[in-house]
């Protein structure tokens, strides 16, 4: 059992309509069950070319229970549920559920046994984000829109986006967990159109930057500095020479290294993938239980956490949604694989200790496995020293495409922004960076990480996954890198 | 209460506080959304969602405009200040089109009782039917069954009402390296054959086993339908909506031979609610005639920007993506079924599925992606061996170039989007293609 001196982050009501739920779920029959009542608000604005756009604020307040009879989970949702009845009603319906899951049943499912945590927990926030004007909102993101209009290019838009987030979970073993989450973040970017193409920029990243912080978070980013930087760079762009085709050293800036890891080491070292539990849709994974332990992931310098302790990044937690407390766990060390994301079935099955990432999109969808904050810690750099260190190589910032195959083997990334590098200096602007390669062979190059200050937890908050389909929020921590002998500049 | 009843008290809150002036949208929606999820052959996630939701969007003092939604349904009264309190904060919105005026519905409810009654046991059975007709092979994928019912008033006298239920299978069957994949979406559960789909996957993962790769370059190809699918959708999502029109950002020539002359693609606008999130009565859009592009897909504010009426393509993201196609029919052409198709390829490739395309540049519409579920060598006409995971980064307009394309004759049902509401493409009714050039730009070795 754990107590901190947080605030009380939901009401005992809460916990009181998740008890009755659960209550009614073990009277149903199932051999486990827990329950979250979620009350999320969000609340998302946006700007373009000098107007505010859209203005959306929503509340989603519901119940979801999980319950496992036998080998097989039912899970059920309701929408404000309007008192017990209704509480026990839902849980009952998730029982008879799992119930019928069983008419196509699989192997024995059992839980990875774990301490029942009675405790509170809140993310830091030093400015509350829907207590800041929406006028003064408006007015930061119509001004930057209105600037990077000015500057003379086709399209400007910015967002800001916020949600407020009180979690009450309660579990059949005796778990009692109250949550309370504030994520912010905002970023803007400009689109121009030129004969045969069109080219972006965009700031802080390409859809903005985020975390479990508050309006501070918007604030540090001072989008007005950087508006005018990008509608000319986005202007630049439709005249500049295009990224040349070819093998080359390859420098990424740290928000594009962000998404590479997301995509290359957080998806694949998801245990459900691993063990095809997403083989319809998500996919699978390269990765061989097996070989944990002993895998070479990609060089020395390769060393990827999977830390939802680190303060303010969007991925951070107390506890996941099945109420394991948040760890910091190592998934590739000194660039071998040595751990995944996993929860309470998956590591039991798998044979593993790996919980904790299991997470849900509000209270209406099934918590599974999910990525937390997966990424590097700073490096040893910077990327002043990386340049210069580089005689030949392509600078690529800011993402604006990515895919990757089901196996999280085969990548191909566009970027916004390309540099050449001669000499250990960085040169000419280049259109339409791309690059392409295989996982491992692609981390085995890395030779040079940054760190300092151009380390950063950069926020995903729209990784999909899942059917019906969940969103979630993650983070990365990622600084510039060097990579080399990779393909660049694949064209269609 | 009834949704009528929650819809007519949100009317009344509306004119309490905000002022006889106030304009307003409101739409109440009850969905009930079930999804029966297997792997390893087995039953693994079994879920079953049932809500209310209340959305507003509200205008006052000549543009000032915000929207607001909540599950909580009891607060109407809390729903209305809240946002009221958002809009007159806010900058007036110059290009605000105002809430739709009264206009009657042209398409029926496309709603099925036994979808909407359909329960887990019922799921648990298509889903045995789909693992038993694999004949051992390991499978998963998902059923689903989804009803949503709406109604919707605005202060300007549009009140309308309908349901919508859909039904859908989609699952891969599984032999070591080599997938098979069979989907099908339609309105009523009752049409869907999982064992036909079962068996179809299990059959393309028999063929696909030991795949070996070809070199990179540009490919003859026969997309089947699944594969056809992303790519309307891509055109679908960047081209043939008018943001992307009035930003220039997409690449269409109204007007022009832009495609092959096989190439006919409408949005039915079959399945779905009969009304968008605006209150625009939905109707078929002609999209390209004979190969020419005649038209786009709009809502209330891109049509007012280019002068034109709604089509009915308002959704939760329009104001920002743009007004897409919820329901997009390629018309079947001639070149009969795959088989026919693959036996008029000299030497090229048959492709199954793509999986995580997106795009490089909009406006010449390049995609990149990669293949799934099967791809397969074609020489002399005839399958002759199958082909492991390969990249390709293509134009979507240019692919279907004049001369360049044969239309199957076989049109499959494919469900593209999940979701809770009855908002966002559902579904994409394609046949196979055969295209004359398909740029392979990677393999599973680089």
């Amino acid at each position: 059992m754990m107590s901190k001196a947080h605030d009380v982050p939901v009401p005992s009501a809460a916990y009181d309509a998740a008890s009755a739920a659960v209550e009614a779920a073990l009277a149903a029959g199932a051999r486990y069950a827990d329950a979250r009542l979620v009350d999320r608000r969000t609340e998302s604005m946006t700007a373009r070319d000098g107007d505010v756009r859209t203005l959306d604020q929503s509340t989603t307040a519901g119940l979801g229970v999980r319950a496992l009879v036998g080998s097989s989970w039912g899970f059920a949702a309701l929408g404000d549920p309007d008192g017990d009845a209704a509480c026990r009603a839902t849980g009952a319906r998730a029982t008879a559920i799992a119930q019928a899951s069983a008419a196509v049943a699989g192997p024995d499912v059992d839980l990875l046994p774990a301490q029942a945590h009675v405790d509170t927990w809140a993310s830091g926030c030093t400015e509350d984000p829907f207590a800041v004007s929406l006028a003064e909102k408006g007015d930061l993101l119509t001004g930057v829109t209105a600037t990077m209009r000015a500057a003379g290019v086709a399209v400007a838009e910015a967002l800001y986006q916020a949600w407020d987030t009180r979690t009450a979970f309660v579990s059949s073993e005796g778990a009692r967990i109250g949550q309370h989450v504030r994520e912010c973040g905002a970023g803007m970017h400009c689109l121009t159109v030129g004969e045969d193409e069109t080219q972006r920029r965009s700031y802080p990243a390409f859809r903005g930057q985020y975390g479990t912080r508050g309006f501070e978070l918007v604030r540090e980013l001072d989008l007005p500095a950087h508006a005018e930087r990008i509608a000319a760079e986005a202007t630049a762009l439709l005249t500049a020479p295009p990224c040349p085709s070819g093998r080359t050293t390859l420098v990424l800036g740290g928000e594009q290294l962000s998404l590479q890891i997301h995509e290359s080491v957080g998806h694949a070292v998801e245990l459900d993938r691993i063990l095809g539990w997403e083989a319809a849709y998500a996919g699978t994974s390269w990765l061989d239980l097996d070989r944990l332990g002993s895998l070479r992931y990609g060089s020395e310098l390769m060393t990827i956490t999977i830390d939802p302790t680190i303060p303010g990044a969007l991925g951070s937690f107390g506890y996941d949604d099945e109420g394991t407390p948040a760890q910091r766990r190592y998934a590739v060390r000194d660039g071998v694989w040595v751990g995944v994301l996993g929860g309470r079935d998956s590591a039991a099955v798998a044979g593993l200790t790996d919980t904790g990432s299991v997470r849900a999109d509000g209270y209406a969808r099934m918590p599974m496995v999910r990525m937390t904050n997966v990424g590097f810690e700073p490096g040893p750099h910077s990327l002043e020293e990386i340049v210069a260190a580089t005689d030949d190589g392509v600078l690529m910032e800011h993402n604006r495409s990515w895919s990757i195959d089901d196996r999280r083997l085969n990548f191909q990334f566009g970027c916004e922004i390309g540099y050449e590098i001669k000499d250990g200096r960085r040169g000419r602007m280049l259109r339409n960076p791309t690059y392409t390669g295989i996982g491992p062979q692609f981390w085995a190059s890395l030779d040079m990480l940054a760190g300092g200050d151009e380390w950063r937890a950069w926020g995903t908050p729209n990784c999909g996954k899942g059917q019906p389909g969940q969103v979630g929020h993650t983070g990365h921590g990622a600084a510039p890198a060097r990579f080399t002998d990779v393909r660049v500049g694949v064209r269609g | 209460m009834t949704a009528d009843d929650v819809v007519a008290e949100l009317l009344e809150q509306v004119r309490r506080q905000a002022g006889p002036g106030a304009e307003a949208v409101i739409r109440v929606e009850d969905a009930d959304l079930a999804l029966t999820r297997f792997a390893g052959s087995a039953i693994h996630q079994n879920t079953a969602e049932s809500r209310r939701t209340l959305h507003l969007q509200l205008g006052v003092d000549g543009g000032r405009t915000a929207a607001a939604s909540t599950t909580r349904a009891r607060d109407v009264a809390g729903l209305v200040e809240a946002t009221l309190a958002a809009a007159r904060l806010r900058p007036r919105d110059p290009a605000w089109p105002g809430p739709a005026g009264p206009a009657p519905l042209v398409l029926p409810d496309v709603a099925d009782r036994a979808t909407a009654d359909a329960d887990p046991a019922l799921r648990a059975r298509l889903v045995g039917e789909f693992v038993a007709a694999a004949e051992g092979l390991e499978t998963a994928g998902y059923v689903q069954t989804s009803v949503v019912h709406a109604v919707l008033a605005t202060t300007a006298g549009q009140h309308v009402a309908g349901s919508s239920t859909a039904a859908a299978c989609d699952g891969v069957a599984r032999l070591p390296g080599a997938d098979g994949t069979a989907r099908q979406v339609a309105a009523a559960v009752g049409e869907l054959d999982c064992a036909a789909l079962g068996a179809r996957a299990a059959a393309k993962a028999r063929a696909g086993t030991d795949p070996s790769p070809v070199d990179p370059g540009r490919w003859p190809v026969v997309l089947e339908p699944t594969a056809v699918a992303d790519v309307v959708a891509g055109l679908l999502t960047g081209q043939f909506q008018a943001r992307a029109v009035l930003d220039g950002t997409g690449g269409l020539r109204t007007g022009e031979q832009q495609f092959d002359p096989a190439v006919s693609l409408t949005d039915p606008a079959g399945l779905g609610l009969p009304f968008d999130t605006e209150g625009t009565p939905k109707r078929s859009v002609e999209l390209v005639r004979d190969g020419v592009p005649v038209g786009v897909t709009s809502d209330r504010r891109t049509a007012a920007a280019t002068g034109g009426a709604s089509t009915g393509h308002g959704g939760p993201a329009s104001a920002t993506w743009g007004p897409v196609a919820t329901d997009a029919a390629l018309a079947p052409g001639t070149g009969g079924g795959v088989e026919d198709l693959v036996a008029g390829l000299d030497r090229g490739l048959l492709v199954t599925d793509v999986w995580y395309t997106r795009v490089l540049d909009q406006k010449r519409s390049v995609w990149t992606g990669l293949t799934r579920n099967g791809v397969w060598l074609v020489e002399g006409g005839r399958v002759v061996r199958p082909v492991s995971t390969l990249r390709f980064t293509q134009s979507y307009l240019e692919a279907l170039a004049p001369g360049a394309v044969t239309v199957g004759s076989q049109v499959q049902a494919v469900p593209r989007t999940l979701t809770s509401t009855a908002w966002g493409t559902h579904r994409v009714a394609v046949p196979a293609l055969a295209l004359a050039s398909w740029n392979i730009t990677g393999n599973a070795t680089g």
